[in-house]
C-alpha cells in the first residue's frame, strides 16, 4: 500500500455560505420552448396537433355555437339550421330526466336528485366524520325511497316500476355502492379465513361472478331468479336489479380490497396481536384502515364503473337515464337529433364522474402529505 | 447485576421445557429448554437463522410450537385462544422494524390496546401514555405521525406501546438492528432503565456491550438449540464451546 501514486482526490470547498439553487428562465418564451419545443421531434408534435386543432374546431365551432338552435318547440327552425339543434334537450328533458315517472309528481324525482347529489357535494366538501356520513346517507337514502315511492304523507304511490331516468340511477348506483363495499370487505377478508370453507365459498363467488358480463348477471336477476321462487312470490324487479349490480360489484370491489390486505406487513397484525386486539378490533382499528388508504384509487375507479354500469339496467327493460334517453329521441320530430340528446347525456356523466375522480385524487394527496 | 445469583430459587416467570419446532422438514428449534425468573434479564445471541428470534417469538405465541411445553406466569402457551390473549396481555414485544401503526398518531399508537381490547378509558389511557413517552424520553412528539419520526425515536415509541399494557415480561426481538448507528445508544439507554426498573426481559440482540451491562444470563444459540447459557462475565471471558467463541470472535471486534 502507499507505493502507488494515489490519482483518487475529494476537494474541500473553501468556506462560505450555502446558496439558493440558481434561477431557471422565467417568462413565455422559455416556458414554450421547455415545454413544447425542446426537441426537434417535440416541435414536430406540437406542430402537427396545432394544425389538426386548428383544423377541426371553426367547424366544430360553428356546428355546436354558431349555427346551432338553442330553442324550437317544433323543431322546425332545427330544419332550416346547418348546425346542432339543441332544442331537443329543453324539449325533451322531463322524459330524459325522468323516464316514466308520472309527469305530474317529477318534482318528487327532482327533490330525490337533489338530496343525494347534495349530500354527496356536502360530504366531499365538509368532510364529515365516517360515523356522520354513514349515518346521514342512510337517512338521506331513506328520505328517498319515501319520497319515490309515496303512499305516506299524502304521496300519491308510484311503483319501482315506474322509476325511470337520473333519480333511478342514481339510487341504483348509491345503493350498489353502500352495498358492495362491505360486502367486498367480507368476501376478500373471507378469500384469506382459515377456514377451507369459508375461503371456497368467497373464492367460487367472486370467481363465477368476474367470469360473467355484468349484462348476463342481469338477465338472470330479471328473468331467472322468477322461475325459482315459489309460487305466488316475487321479488320486484328493481331489488332484483338492484342485489344483482350489488353482487357483481362486491365481487370486484373485493378484489381490488384483497390487493390492499395484501399489501399490509405481517408486522401490522403481529404488533396488533401484542397489543392484546381481537381479530374484530385489529381490522376495524390497524388493517381495514391502512387497507382502505390503499386502495382509495383504485376503489373509486370501480366505483366510477360502477356509476357508468347503471347504464346496463336499460337492457332488461328499466328505463335509466340513457334507456329515457333514447325513448325520448323516438319521437319522430326529434329522432334526427339524438346526437344532442346523446352528447347532453354523456356531458351529465362526465361531469359526475369527473367530480369523483377529482375528488378521490384530492384524497389521495391530503394522505399522501401525512404519510 | 448480581440479583439472580443471590434469589436462591426465584420461581421462574417465563418457561421452555424442550420446546421443538419445524418448518416443514427443517428443524428450526431442538430441544429448546430456558427458564427466566422474575425481574431477570436473558439476552439471547447467535448467528442469524439460529432460532434466536424464533423462540421468543414462540413465547406469546406470534409462532407455533409443535413439541414441548410454553408456561408464562403460570398459564400454558397452546392453541387455546383465551390462554393466548392471557399469555399477549402479560407480554409485551418490540419487533425489529417497529411495527407502530402508521396512520395514528404516536398517541393513538399507545392508547389503542388499552382502549379498545383492555375497555381502559380514553383519558385515563392518554394520561399513562403521556407519562410512558416521558419515560421514553419523547413526550413532545405525541401528536405526530410514526413516518414523522426518526428509527429510535419509533422504537422508543414502540417500547412505550409495549409498555402500555403493563406487562410481566417484555421480549425485545433485535430491536437496535434496523437503526443507524447514531441511534442505537437512545434506544440501548431505554432498555437499560426499563432494566434497571426491575423488567423482567428476554432480549435478541446483537449489542454485546448492552448484553455485558445488563444481562444476568447470556444465551448463545446455532442451529436452532441453545449452545451456551452462562452469566455475562463467564460468557464473555471464558466461553466453553467452540462455536461461541466463534461468533464472539466474530461479533466484539
Amino acid at each position: 500500500m502507499g507505493r502507488r501514486t494515489l490519482v483518487s482526490r475529494a476537494v474541500v470547498p473553501a468556506p462560505g455560505q450555502r446558496r439558493a439553487p440558481p434561477a431557471q428562465a422565467g417568462g413565455l418564451l422559455p416556458w414554450l420552448r421547455r415545454n413544447f419545443f425542446r426537441s426537434p421531434l417535440n416541435a414536430l408534435a406540437t406542430l402537427l396537433s396545432l394544425a389538426a386543432i386548428a383544423a377541426a374546431l371553426p367547424r366544430l365551432a360553428r356546428w355546436a355555437v354558431t349555427d346551432a338552435v338553442w330553442s324550437s318547440p317544433d323543431a322546425e327552425a332545427c330544419k332550416q339550421a346547418a348546425g346542432a339543434c339543441w332544442a331537443v334537450v329543453p324539449e325533451k328533458y322531463r322524459v330524459m330526466l325522468f323516464g316514466t315517472f308520472p309527469y305530474d309528481e317529477q318534482w318528487r324525482g327532482m327533490l330525490a336528485v337533489a338530496v343525494i347529489l347534495g349530500l354527496a357535494l356536502y360530504c366531499a366538501l365538509a368532510r364529515p366524520s365516517a360515523r356522520a356520513v354513514a349515518a346521514s346517507w342512510l337517512a338521506a337514502m331513506a328520505a328517498v325511497f319515501v319520497l319515490m315511492l309515496g303512499g305516506v304523507l299524502g304521496l300519491e304511490p308510484v311503483g319501482t316500476h315506474a322509476w325511470g331516468g337520473l333519480p333511478l340511477t342514481l339510487i341504483m348506483f348509491v345503493g350498489t355502492v353502500a352495498g358492495g363495499v362491505p360486502l367486498g370487505v367480507v368476501l376478500a377478508l373471507g378469500r384469506r379465513s382459515s377456514m377451507p370453507a369459508i375461503r371456497a365459498v368467497c373464492v367460487g363467488f367472486i370467481e363465477v361472478v368476474r367470469g360473467l358480463p355484468l349484462v348476463t348477471v342481469l338477465f338472470m336477476a330479471s328473468l331467472m331468479l322468477p322461475l325459482f321462487m315459489p309460487e305466488g312470490m316475487s321479488i320486484d324487479k328493481f331489488l332484483r336489479a338492484q342485489i344483482a349490480m350489488t353482487l357483481f360489484f362486491a365481487a370486484y370491489a373485493a378484489e381490488v380490497v384483497r390487493g390492499g390486505l395484501q399489501a399490509i406487513g405481517k408486522g401490522q397484525y403481529e404488533a396488533a396481536d401484542t397489543v392484546g386486539l381481537s381479530y374484530r378490533q385489529k381490522m376495524a382499528y390497524v388493517i381495514l384502515p391502512q387497507v382502505g388508504r390503499i386502495v382509495l384509487p383504485s376503489m373509486m375507479n370501480e366505483i366510477i364503473r360502477a356509476f357508468k354500469n347503471t347504464t346496463f339496467i336499460g337492457i332488461i327493460g328499466m328505463f335509466d337515464v340513457l334507456r329515457a334517453t333514447s325513448t325520448a329521441i323516438q319521437d319522430p320530430v326529434w329522432v334526427r337529433y339524438s346526437i344532442e340528446a346523446y352528447l347532453f347525456i354523456a356531458l351529465l356523466y362526465f361531469v359526475m364522474c369527473y367530480g369523483m375522480s377529482r375528488h378521490s385524487a384530492r384524497i389521495e394527496d391530503e394522505l399522501t402529505v401525512r404519510r | 447485576m448480581e440479583t439472580a445469583m443471590q434469589n436462591a430459587n426465584p420461581e421462574p416467570i417465563v418457561v421452555l421445557d424442550q420446546v421443538n419446532k419445524w418448518y416443514g422438514d427443517f428443524h428450526v428449534l431442538r430441544d429448546v429448554s430456558l427458564s427466566v425468573g422474575r425481574g431477570e434479564k436473558i439476552v439471547v445471541c447467535g448467528p442469524s437463522g439460529s432460532g434466536k428470534s424464533t423462540s421468543i417469538r414462540c413465547i406469546n405465541r406470534l409462532e407455533e410450537h409443535q413439541e414441548g411445553r410454553i408456561v408464562v406466569d403460570g398459564t400454558e402457551v397452546d392453541a387455546d385462544v383465551r390462554r393466548i390473549e392471557a399469555v399477549r396481555r402479560k407480554v409485551g414485544m418490540v419487533f425489529q422494524n417497529f411495527n407502530l401503526f402508521p396512520h395514528l398518531t404516536v398517541l393513538d399508537n399507545l392508547t389503542l390496546g388499552p382502549v379498545r381490547a383492555q375497555g381502559v378509558r380514553r383519558d385515563e389511557a392518554q394520561a399513562r401514555a403521556i407519562e410512558l413517552l416521558k419515560r421514553v424520553r419523547i413526550p413532545e412528539q405525541a401528536l405526530k405521525f410514526p413516518g414523522q419520526l426518526s428509527g429510535g425515536q419509533q422504537q422508543r415509541v414502540a417500547i412505550a406501546r409495549a409498555l402500555m399494557l403493563q406487562p410481566q415480561v417484555m421480549l425485545f426481538d433485535e430491536p437496535t438492528s434496523a437503526l443507524d448507528p447514531e441511534m442505537i445508544h437512545e434506544v440501548l439507554d431505554v432498555m437499560t432503565e426499563l432494566a434497571q426498573a426491575g423488567m423482567t426481559m428476554i432480549c435478541v440482540t446483537h449489542e454485546m456491550s448492552f448484553a455485558r451491562k445488563v444481562a444476568d444470563l447470556v444465551v448463545f444459540m446455532d442451529a436452532g438449540e441453545i449452545v451456551e447459557a452462562a452469566p455475562p462475565e463467564e460468557f464473555f471471558s471464558a466461553p466453553k464451546s467452540e462455536r461461541t467463541r466463534l461468533f464472539l470472535s466474530q461479533v466484539l471486534h
